[in-house]
């Protein structure tokens, strides 16, 4: 089974998670252009390589940011939204979703 | 019989034709590269040549052709869409599909089976019902019918789906038909390759020449080759391309699944298709059941299969054909599907001259591959996009004007 550490609640299945897109910056919808809000809303980032996403724990509602390889599909790091970035378990540092070993990584 | 085989095994020259020639060194230039030898790049570079006489072109592909989602996908064709756009467009692939065989002079072993889109739900059938009414407006044949008719067209189908989810209806296509996906690709590989196009296998574009917003040529592993006119037809790696180019897309990449069953005596003539089970199956010419399912649920450039897929999927089907329950799945396998956000492709020039886009094929791009060639090749032939992609063009998005098929070419939602 796959898992995925979520802020809140530490290590759970991927199943309980639903994935939110690539975060992207808002701009200020009070001055941008008809382009720029378009921009903003439907283009992306889209080639592979280590993107910030939202993810959603279900069953908590909880919303956070994962840092994930979208190549190899490698979880660097998850925290919540506006919190630095918790420090990494050197030990564990491969992350991978999918990795059982990996239930000692926690929040 | 005997004797003659042994001859031929020992004669050492074995006089079967290639499908297309060795192609190793580039020329220096061309008036047009393909990237991308699936089904669409390689029907692109046929019909450059057979309708506007371009045949100074080069298809350069990564690995070898139809090995990406010509070779993945579930071999489905139909046209009952929801857009008047997306069923013209669909039902021109189709009509083009039915002449395919003897035009490229393969046996593509296209059957005509009917295609059944099944309701579960009231929010189902007034989907259908609106497919239908659209489809028949153009002119294509759908009609939404009862159980009884299912039931008739299929009957080993559990119409109360194991009484979890009862089928109210469905959607009835009589065009749905199945086609031998490798031989879309190899035989318009065959007839571009006759006509003076040539396929590099192993070829790899690295970067993209663009000067003054103009393209001027490929990088690529076999050397650098100039060009005025580039397609990608890349599907799941059109990120990577577009990123060469500098142009943003709304594409998202996610693994598209499939599996085949061990073969058995045919038994299902139809192709059946549950948008609330997340399924659509068909029986091959060689007995298997082909069946797939939705998206992976996340972005992830990579063709891994996953057991949540094989378990959900087959849960499923059991819940529609519970005597299924002891059949064996025997290989599984994802590509990478290039999904948009309304579901539709993505076509035709771009804001790059010279750069040209037949990408955004997500889970519909195997049935649409006569079309999209013939009229990718008209868009880079007269640098302007053909009549029939107008709605699928890039700058959709830019001008809000989406064309929302996600009710008729997926299913999942």
């Amino acid at each position: 089974m796959k898992l995925l550490n979520c802020p809140m609640n530490g290590l759970r299945p991927l199943g309980e998670f639903i994935y939110g897109g690539e975060y992207r910056e808002m701009p200020n919808p009070n001055n941008s252009s008809d382009l720029e809000w378009a921009s903003y809303v439907h283009y992306r980032d889209n080639a592979p390589g280590v993107k910030k996403e939202w993810w959603f724990h279900s069953p908590s509602g909880t919303w956070f940011i994962a840092e994930r390889n979208t190549l190899s599909d490698e979880v660097l790091n998850t925290y919540l939204f506006g919190k630095a970035p918790f420090p990494k378990n050197e030990n564990l540092s491969d992350g991978k979703l999918g990795d059982e070993k990996n239930t000692e990584l926690s929040a | 019989m005997a004797y003659q085989l042994l001859k031929f095994a020992l004669g050492g020259e074995y006089k079967e034709p290639r499908f297309f020639r060795d192609c190793q060194t580039p020329k220096k230039s061309y008036d047009a590269i393909i990237i991308g030898g699936g089904g669409h790049g390689l029907a692109a570079a046929y019909y450059l040549a057979k309708d506007h006489g371009i045949t100074n072109v080069a298809v350069l592909e990564r690995g070898y052709i139809g090995g990406g989602n010509t070779g993945r996908n579930t071999a489905i064709v139909r046209s009952n869409y929801l857009t008047p756009d997306g069923v013209n467009f669909y039902d021109a692939s189709v009509k083009l599909f039915q002449g395919l065989s003897t035009e490229l002079d393969i046996n593509l072993f296209y059957t005509n089976r009917g295609h059944f889109t099944l309701a579960h739900s009231e929010s189902a059938m007034r989907t259908m019902r609106w497919r239908a009414e659209v489809n028949k407006h153009v002119g294509v044949k759908s009609e939404v019918v009862g159980t009884d008719e299912i039931s008739k067209a299929c009957p080993q189908l559990d119409i109360s789906c194991s009484g979890k989810s009862p089928i109210l209806g469905a959607l009835y296509h009589e065009p749905g038909s199945i086609a031998r996906h490798d031989a879309v690709a190899w035989g318009y590989a065959r007839a571009a390759d006759s006509m003076g196009v040539e396929i590099f296998q192993n070829t790899e574009v690295q970067s993209i020449d663009v000067k003054n917003d103009q393209v001027q040529g490929v990088q690529t592993n076999r050397g650098y080759i100039a060009t005025g006119k580039v397609l990608s037809a890349v599907a799941g790696f059109t990120p990577r391309i577009t990123k060469m180019v500098n142009l943003k897309t709304p594409i998202v990449i996610q693994p598209l699944q499939a599996c085949v069953t061990e073969p058995m005596k045919p038994w299902l003539d139809t192709i059946l298709v549950s948008g609330s089970l997340h399924v659509y199956v068909s029986q091959s010419s060689r007995g298997e059941l082909v069946m797939g399912s939705a998206l992976d649920p996340y972005e992830v450039h990579h063709t891994k299969s996953t057991f949540d897929f094989v378990e959900g999927l087959t849960s499923h089907i059991a819940d529609m054909f519970p005597f299924l329950s002891n059949v064996k799945v025997v290989r599984q396998w994802a590509g990478m599907a290039d999904v948009t956000p309304d579901f539709a492709p993505l076509m035709g020039i771009t804001p790059i001259k010279g750069f040209y886009l037949d990408a955004g094929w997500g889970t519909w791009g195997f049935k649409a591959t006569p079309i999209s060639g013939k009229t990718m090749a008209h868009t880079l032939a007269h640098d302007k996009a053909h009549d029939l992609i107008h709605s699928f063009r890039l700058s959709r998005f830019d001008e809000y004007e989406l064309t929302g098929e996600k009710g008729a070419a997926s299913v999942g939602h």
